[in-house]
């Protein structure tokens, strides 16, 4: 859907009648013009700004960073964690906007605004909430001690901050799109005889699967870009507890800026390549 | 299909908290939760003291570093943070494990030589190369058109001792170096005279501060890579690694007359190495602090050494300042904290806010 | 009327119960520990902390600059998310894969790019500062952070919606005498309305709470410059998490109220669309 327009529909388009008149190439123009400019300025300047950092002492150092066992590890963990926390939202995504937008019940509009209400929690407080649960002082501080389970300060605090700041990104992506679609090829099909979970791979899905592609993609690129909110539930462990955008921070604050923003730049990178793969996907279609 | 899929999620999350505990066998590893500036110097020691207790303990020894802010550090240790040692910038953070956490014990800085603090610092001035605006001492720092660059006491532990050491050097020039005049009842006047002045300074240096910074680091850098202000007041320590890492040609330290004696203090956290069985050892690494293979570390990673011997061969590096100390100066970190840093306070006040409370 | 409509297709329970469990336990339990902390202060402490002189200056500029960034992102949102599907230019698909950056990068990273380049000696900064225009260090580098990270949220919402539009309406509406702004107004925004409220609701929302990118380009000045996430950093630096659940609880409910009026909103024009025969 975002995937833009396909040659054969732009041709089409420029032969319709009044399409090709000097104020819509103007616009055209115009357009282009002011989203470069705010995305330059605001985007692609502070992109480049990593991306030269990162390359400044050339491309020799930029190996180099990676080759340090601690960014190492804090690669891992990041992929790690991305790893259980996409998944399972992902499931959680699909079945909040099948409930949601396939059927008629009371609250919904509620239902709705507490999945996105991780969103508007500040990261220091999605942090804070694992803490005054799991904590030493926390409700259940006590009892995970005596069993000697660590949740905060250990992987298991750092999956589940990165799960609650990217609850919502998958159900909020498919359950508009899910709604406009509506629900006669669904009915259809059942009326036909087919089973719920055969309905859902065979006809839903086709449908909704480049809105899911893009849930899954927003809900990855956070998963391994948070910060605020697992710093405060990591206990910054080098090597162990560290995730890669702690990373970040520790070799910021030690003046290795190469280092600092080649991890940094290799994050955008593993977040785009969801991106690529999706794209590669479609050129394959055509 | 979903409730099987969530049984896998929720049983690997289970694995996972089995991993955050417990050691591989013959190999113990400890804790260190630490602050900022001391990444560097606690890099070099702690491979320096696994080889020394492995030579003599025959006992491979990982040694594994947490680093970020004073109190958040601390904040993480109340909350659960298994450290078996904590060597933190301000007595009040490793106070408030004690008060709050209750994880070692009230006369924890009683049981390490000088207050538990095998390594000083002190506030000095990061100015420009050549000093343009000829910054000399901390009178200096409110003329009209100088900018200063601090970060935010509330969330910074150096920020806390920048503060006081202004705060300090006013009581300093208008009382003399005695400062057992201080609780001198017959000096009362004069003191109370003093600490007005000191107020009103204090006041002023903030108002010519552009940029709060939330951690001395952050300082730095706005500082020297941003361009921003004509004086950074840093920690010593941090005022000569910025010039090493980050240019000789761009910066230079201005010593003022007087300046605060920075103690960052370091622990063993009790309940935590009785837990785990590694008190011998934990004890053993703070120690190393204080002999001299530790001193010299610290000198290296330009921490002001307790050791006297290892000072004067560093003598150069540490140019003589007149020092004072928080308990000469302001009674203790627990006085300090309540009169100017907590909530409502005398810097909430600086900046027209807390009003409301008290 | 019951609880649900009757409907052939089978799996409400199923989805509705896993999902309901599945908030439950990762949000919602959470955020009851945070509002039952904020119950362990007493009332007067309570609003003695949310209306001290420096939390109302902060919720001014955190909501202020936060309004003023999901706009800002709407306007520039919506430019892009149609440059995008109705143009065809060189570069295009490297734009479009390059919109989710700012979810990518993290904050801190975002902060520190972006003061770099705003700074009265960055690329950017040093053309605006003769012209007097501070960035780095004032509300306006809160602006330009808060919107960065809140861009994909509008571009994203925006794009599908935009690519609904039906051109053929377009046309017909042209061919009929409709002028430029009529067609824009009458087709392209009704059908773009809804993602483009979502868009700006959730950029709003995520800008509210924004941390890490914000502290390195506000200068965090009291009473000036200081987001309400950063007074509640400062609670907790002074081991005060009472105060710091009071100011959480209270940037909580005003988001809750803002997404639920706009999702009851949408819930509502959703309903006339459909009473209207779609």
């Amino acid at each position: 859907m975002a995937g833009g327009p396909s040659k054969e529909m732009l041709a089409e388009i420029a032969s319709r009648p009044g399409r090709d008149t000097l104020i819509s190439s103007a616009v055209k123009y115009v357009f282009i013009a002011l989203s470069l400019g705010f995305l330059a300025a605001l985007l692609f300047a502070p992109l480049a700004t990593v991306f030269i950092t990162a390359l400044s002492k050339g491309w020799e150092m930029y190996f180099e960073s990676f080759k340090d066992e601690d960014t190492l590890a804090a690669i891992k963990l990041t992929l790690t964690v991305a790893a259980i926390v996409v998944p399972t939202n992902t499931i959680f995504g699909i079945a909040a906007a099948w409930a949601i937008a396939k059927f008629e019940f009371r609250g919904k509009s509620f239902l709705i605004t507490l999945i996105d209400l991780p969103i508007a929690v500040s990261p220091v407080i999605s942090g804070l909430v694992y803490v005054l649960l799991f904590g030493a002082q926390g409700w259940f501080g006590l009892w995970l001690q005596e069993r000697d389970i660590s949740i905060i300060f250990a992987v298991p605090g750092i999956v589940l901050a990165t799960m609650f700041v990217t609850f919502p990104y998958v159900a909020r992506e498919l359950i508009p799109l899910m709604q406009q679609l509506g629900n006669d090829e669904e009915e259809a099909a059942i009326t036909l005889g087919a089973g719920g979970l055969m309905t859902f791979f065979h006809v839903t899905l086709p449908k909704i699967r480049w809105g899911l592609v893009y849930g899954v993609i927003l809900c990855n690129a956070r998963a391994m870009g948070e910060f605020g909110a697992v710093s405060v539930v990591s206990g910054h462990v080098r090597g162990l507890t560290t995730t890669m955008p702690l990373h970040v921070e520790i070799l910021y604050n030690e003046y290795n800026f190469v280092g600092a923003f080649a991890v940094a730049s290799l994050l955008t990178l593993l977040a785009v390549l969801t991106l690529i793969i999706k794209s590669l996907v479609e050129m394959k279609r055509k | 299909m979903n409730r099987r899929r969530t049984l896998a999620c929720l049983g690997l999350l289970t694995l996972l908290a089995g991993c955050g505990g417990g050691d591989d066998a013959g190999r113990v590893t400890l804790l260190n939760v630490s602050y900022d500036p001391t990444r560097e110097l606690y890099r070099e020691f702690n491979e320096s003291f696994s080889q020394r207790w492995e030579q003599e303990h025959q006992q491979r020894v990982t040694i594994k570093q947490s680093h970020a802010g004073s109190g958040s550090q601390a904040r993480a240790v109340i909350d659960g943070l298994d450290a078996d040692v904590v060597t933190l910038a301000l007595a009040y953070d490793i106070d408030s494990i004690q008060t709050k956490g209750k994880r070692l014990g009230a006369d924890w800085q009683k049981r390490l030589p000088d207050n538990s603090s095998p390594y000083t610092s002190t506030i000095v001035f990061l100015v420009r190369k050549g000093n343009p605006k000829q910054i000399k001492d901390w009178p200096d720092l409110i003329r009209d058109g100088v900018s200063v660059v601090t970060p935010n006491p509330k969330t910074s532990g150096g920020a806390r001792w920048n503060y006081l050491a202004a705060w300090g050097a006013v009581l300093r020039t208008e009382l003399g170096n005695d400062w057992t005049k201080l609780d001198d009842p017959a000096a009362e006047q004069a003191v109370a005279a003093a600490q007005k002045k000191a107020e009103e300074y204090v006041r002023q240096l903030y108002k010519h501060v552009p940029v709060l910074d939330s951690g001395a680091r952050g300082a730095t850098n706005t500082f020297v890579q941003r361009e921003i202000g004509d004086v950074l007041l840093a920690w010593e320590n941090e005022a000569l690694l910025a010039i090493k890492e980050l240019g000789p040609d761009k910066v230079e330290i201005v010593i003022p007359s007087s300046s605060i004696l920075a103690e960052p203090p370091v622990a063993v956290v009790d309940t935590v190495v009785d837990r785990r069985g590694t008190r011998q050892i934990a004890e053993a690494y703070l120690k190393y602090l204080y002999e001299e293979p530790g001193q010299e570390l610290a000198a290296k990673h330009y921490f002001r050494p307790r050791n006297v011997a290892v000072l004067e061969r560093h003598k150069d590096q540490f140019p003589a300042l007149e020092l004072f100390t928080i308990d000469q100066v302001f009674g203790g970190w627990k006085a300090t904290h309540e009169q100017h840093f907590a909530d409502g306070a005398l810097f909430d006040r600086i900046y027209g806010s807390g009003s409301a409370a008290k | 009327m019951s609880f649900r409509q009757p409907s052939i297709l089978p799996g409400f329970g199923l989805t509705l119960g896993f999902s309901t469990f599945f908030l439950s336990a990762i949000v919602l339990v959470p955020l009851a520990a945070l509002v039952m902390k904020t119950a362990t202060m007493g009332w007067s402490d309570f609003i003695r902390v949310v209306t001290d002189a420096r939390a109302l200056a902060s919720y001014r500029l955190s909501f202020g600059a936060s309004m003023l960034a999901a706009t800002l992102n709407s306007v520039f949102g919506f430019i892009i998310a149609w440059t995008l599907v109705r143009y065809e230019f060189p570069g295009r698909k490297l734009i479009d894969s390059l919109i989710d950056m700012p979810f990518a990068l993290p904050t801190a990273v975002s902060g520190i790019a972006l003061t770099a380049v705003f700074a009265e000696n960055g690329w950017i900064g040093q053309y605006l500062a003769p012209l007097g225009i501070k960035v780095a260090y004032t509300w306006i580098g809160v602006v330009v952070a808060l919107t960065l990270i809140g861009l994909p949220f509008v571009v994203r919402s925006v794009q599908p919606a935009i690519a609904e539009v039906q051109r053929d309406l377009e046309d017909a509406a042209e061919t009929l005498g409709a002028g430029r702004f009529t067609i824009f107004r009458r087709i392209v925004l009704p059908t773009v309305f809804p993602a483009l409220a979502t868009g700006f609701t959730l950029a709003f929302a995520r800008a509210v709470g924004e941390y890490g990118s914000v502290i390195f380009i506000a200068g965090n000045l009291p009473m000036r410059t200081e987001i309400t996430p950063l007074l509640i950093v400062i609670k907790l630096e002074q081991f005060d998490y009472k105060g710091a659940a009071a100011l959480g609880f209270i940037m909580l409910t005003m988001s809750f109220v803002m997404l639920l009026s706009i999702n009851l909103l949408q819930a509502w024009s959703r309903r006339r669309m459909v009473a209207a025969g779609r």
